[in-house]
């Protein structure tokens, strides 16, 4: 394998639930991801499918009413002396997780950025506070740091905003201020959890272009985890598709958006806005998300699928290989099954798609 | 029904500072003005930090207005208030925040959570009615009236996100400033959630102050557009005038700055960068220019005629 080709995290077979007082939830169901070196994976996927979860897991931070059933996040680095090291992330002591690897080794924005900041502490401290911990700086050098990141991030008068609490800021300056934390720690990976919900398009497209100059200046690998399909076309070399507890279809970011296969991602694809929609009423795929209270039985995704085959209802469908980098989960793709099309609306939309991009190609 | 040519909101030379000591003052909102009509929808969009939450903060009065005037539905409500204008100011007006984290009570049950305002308004006439309400309201957000006795943290971001929402709707308020109350939302919830806003809003004629970053989404749900920079409103107009004939550099540097779900093109792209501070602008010197119909441009009559030549 060549260098770039390194898988620095391996996610396996990931299956959590949580206990609840109507009853046990099975929120992530059997979830395999990997990441290579300096590169971008984007997840998207349905509201409540359980990205944040499967994220959290990997950074030993799970709600005490969670059980992991099974799986491993094999994790591999260089430590102190130079030797690779390849830990289960999910074995590993909480307290050395807390002091070796998480916010120094992998670094991660949370959604809501509210609940990772300290509401008593002055964001200025908030930034250096890690540069102390974990990198031993002086004072001077650390605050000189944190200015310095405050401006990359585009925070005007940083300086002036040093001695702000963090609910005197706005939702985007908090969500930037949390960004700027998270890259303070160098690390090898960066987790971004829906990074720029509050962020304006121009201020988006700026935080992005940063964390992709990082990229390629110390081989970062970031993973995103975010519902806008733009940021997605930007920033991701592969992208994951998730539906209720398990990917459903991984490929790299031209196969999703050009040549998707699961019918979920067909759903979210025509769901997706554009500056010409002006029907009536927007297209939503039809019916509800499943409650994971209830176990689902064969396919989750055939009450709402148009296509189902009989089988869906009886057996889930394994990942069937497309490319060498494209899989999808669903009985659509097995050998004896019908050919199905794309409904013709998105096929219409994937067409020009296409041409759109030839002229790049 | 409604009188639609009377506004339900006026909101007058609105000015929002915030004096952080050391002689620092955040001048969050600078002499802000519009108004809404009675089943309209109101887009207001800007730069992250350019005072969209603090105008919603302010006219929902959890800030005290440093100056301006915001009327609603006939009652002044930025002063100091009658006992009259707050009754009329918590029946009528509500508001979905941008952080539902910080904004849901973490102790309270979701139920309760969506339930409060009904309970200090009796909004029902039996605990059964109650619970009923909020299990229908649960459903349309794309919840399960199973989640009706999970804490807040016990939710997925997007899940939480259609709490806040619940819990503005089941109010049947006439005005609801929705602040990114679908950021967290993957896009088909979130054409679920604006439909549904729509319905409500069909059926009610209840109207929306909607504060938002998706601009395809602010396009396709609002009537008339206001953008904001640094605290002013820079533009404003039909959703037709700003999105076909955008005037101001921001509007123009933002509108080209919309990503497009194409890997091939957002690789490549290229938009209009504008910079306040080198740009020569001083928009306290500006007066709104009006261009035709209900369109409107900050700026000198010299700066407007120049920007439109381009
Ligand atoms: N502490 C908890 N107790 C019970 N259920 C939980 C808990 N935390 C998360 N869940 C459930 O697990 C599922 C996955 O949650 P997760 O936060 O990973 O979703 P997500 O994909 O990040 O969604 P979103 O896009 O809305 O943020 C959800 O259905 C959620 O309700
Ligand atoms: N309570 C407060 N005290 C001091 N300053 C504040 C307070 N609330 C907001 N500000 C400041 O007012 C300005 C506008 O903030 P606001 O939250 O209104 O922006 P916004 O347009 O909603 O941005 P975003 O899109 O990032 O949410 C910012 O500079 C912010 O720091
Ligand atoms: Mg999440
Ligand atoms: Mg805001």
């Amino acid at each position: 394998m060549s260098e770039e080709m390194k898988t620095i995290l391996d996610i396996k077979d990931l299956d959590i639930s949580f206990k609840t007082s109507a009853g046990t939830v099975h929120a992530i169901r059997g979830v395999n991801l990997n990441l290579c070196k300096g590169e971008t994976v984007a997840i998207v996927g349905e509201s409540g499918s359980g990205k944040s979860v499967t994220m959290k897991a990997a950074m030993g931070l799970l709600d005490s009413n969670a059980v992991i059933n099974s799986g491993e996040i094999l994790y591999t680095y260089t430590d102190e002396s130079g030797q690779e090291q390849t830990a289960d992330l999910l074995k590993m002591p909480k307290k050395q997780l807390r002091q070796q690897i998480n916010g120094q080794r992998i670094a991660m924005v949370f959604q809501d950025p509210m609940t990772s900041l300290d509401p008593t502490m002055t964001i200025g401290k908030q930034i250096m506070e890690g540069m102390f911990l974990h990198k031993h700086m002086g004072k001077e050098e650390a605050r000189k740091r944190a200015l310095e990141l405050l401006e990359l991030v585009g925070i005007p008068d940083a300086e002036k905003r040093f001695r702000n609490y963090p609910h005197q800021l706005s939702g985007g300056m908090r969500q930037r201020v949390v960004i700027a934390i998270a890259l303070s720690a160098d690390p090898d990976i960066l987790i971004c959890d829906e990074p720029t919900t509050a962020l304006d398009v121009t201020i988006q497209a700026r935080i992005l272009d940063l964390i992709m100059d990082i990229q390629k200046k110390m081989g970062l690998s970031v993973i995103y985890i975010t519902h806008d399909l733009g940021v997605v076309a930007k920033v991701a070399d592969y992208v994951d598709v998730m539906y209720a507890g398990k990917i459903v279809e991984v490929g790299n970011v031209n196969e999703i958006f050009f040549a998707p296969c699961h019918p979920y991602t067909w759903g979210l694809l025509s769901a997706m806005p554009d500056l010409d929609t002006d029907d009536e009423r927007l297209f939503s795929i039809p019916g509800s998300p499943p409650n994971l209270l209830h176990e689902p039985k064969g396919d989750a995704f055939a009450a709402r699928n148009q296509f189902a085959l009989v089988i869906d209802e009886k057996a889930e469908p394994p990942m069937f290989q497309v490319s060498r980098t494209h899989w999808a989960a669903t009985w659509l793709l097995h050998p004896d099954a019908p050919k199905v099309q794309p409904p013709p609306e998105l096929e219409a939309m994937l067409a020009r798609a296409r041409k759109e991009a030839e002229k790049y190609l | 029904m409604t009188d639609r040519s009377t506004p339900i909101l006026q909101v007058e030379n609105l000015q929002q500072h915030f004096p952080m000591g050391h002689g620092y003052t955040v001048k969050a909102v600078n002499g802000v003005s519009f108004e809404i009509y009675p089943g309209e929808t109101y887009g207001l969009v800007g730069e992250s930090g350019s005072g969209k939450t603090t105008i919603g903060r302010s006219i929902i009065r959890l800030y005290n207005p440093t100056g301006g005037r915001v009327r609603f539905l006939g009652q002044d409500i930025s002063g100091k208030m009658s006992r009259g204008a707050r009754a009329v100011l918590r029946k009528n007006m509500q508001m979905i925040f941008q952080d539902p984290m910080a904004s849901l009570n973490p102790r309270k049950k979701v139920a309760d959570i969506i339930g409060e305002g009904l309970d200090i308004q009796k909004r029902f006439s039996s605990r059964s009615e109650r619970e009923e309400m909020i299990a229908a309201m649960l459903k349309k957000v794309g919840l399960s009236p199973e989640h009706a006795a999970r804490y807040p943290h016990q939710f997925s971001g997007g899940q939480r996100q259609r709490v806040g929402i619940a819990r503005a709707l089941i109010m049947n308020p006439q005005l609801i400033i929705a602040d990114e109350c679908i950021s967290a939302l993957d896009v088909s919830i979130q054409a679920q959630v604006v439909n549904l806003m729509k319905d409500i809003q069909q059926e009610t004629g209840c109207a929306y102050l909607f504060i938002a970053h998706d601009l395809s989404m602010v396009k396709y749900i609002s009537d008339r557009i206001g953008v904001l920079h640094l605290g002013y409103l820079v533009e404003s107009g039909t959703k037709e005038e700003i999105f076909s004939n955008p005037i101001h550099p921001y509007t123009r540097s933002l509108l080209s700055a919309i990503p497009r779900p194409n890997p091939e093109i957002e690789k490549h792209r290229r938009s209009v960068q504008y910079d306040y501070a080198s740009s020569g602008i001083r928009y306290d010197q500006g007066t709104p220019q009006h261009v035709g119909g209900t369109h409107r441009v900050l700026g000198t009559r010299e700066e407007v005629e120049r920007w439109r030549e381009k």
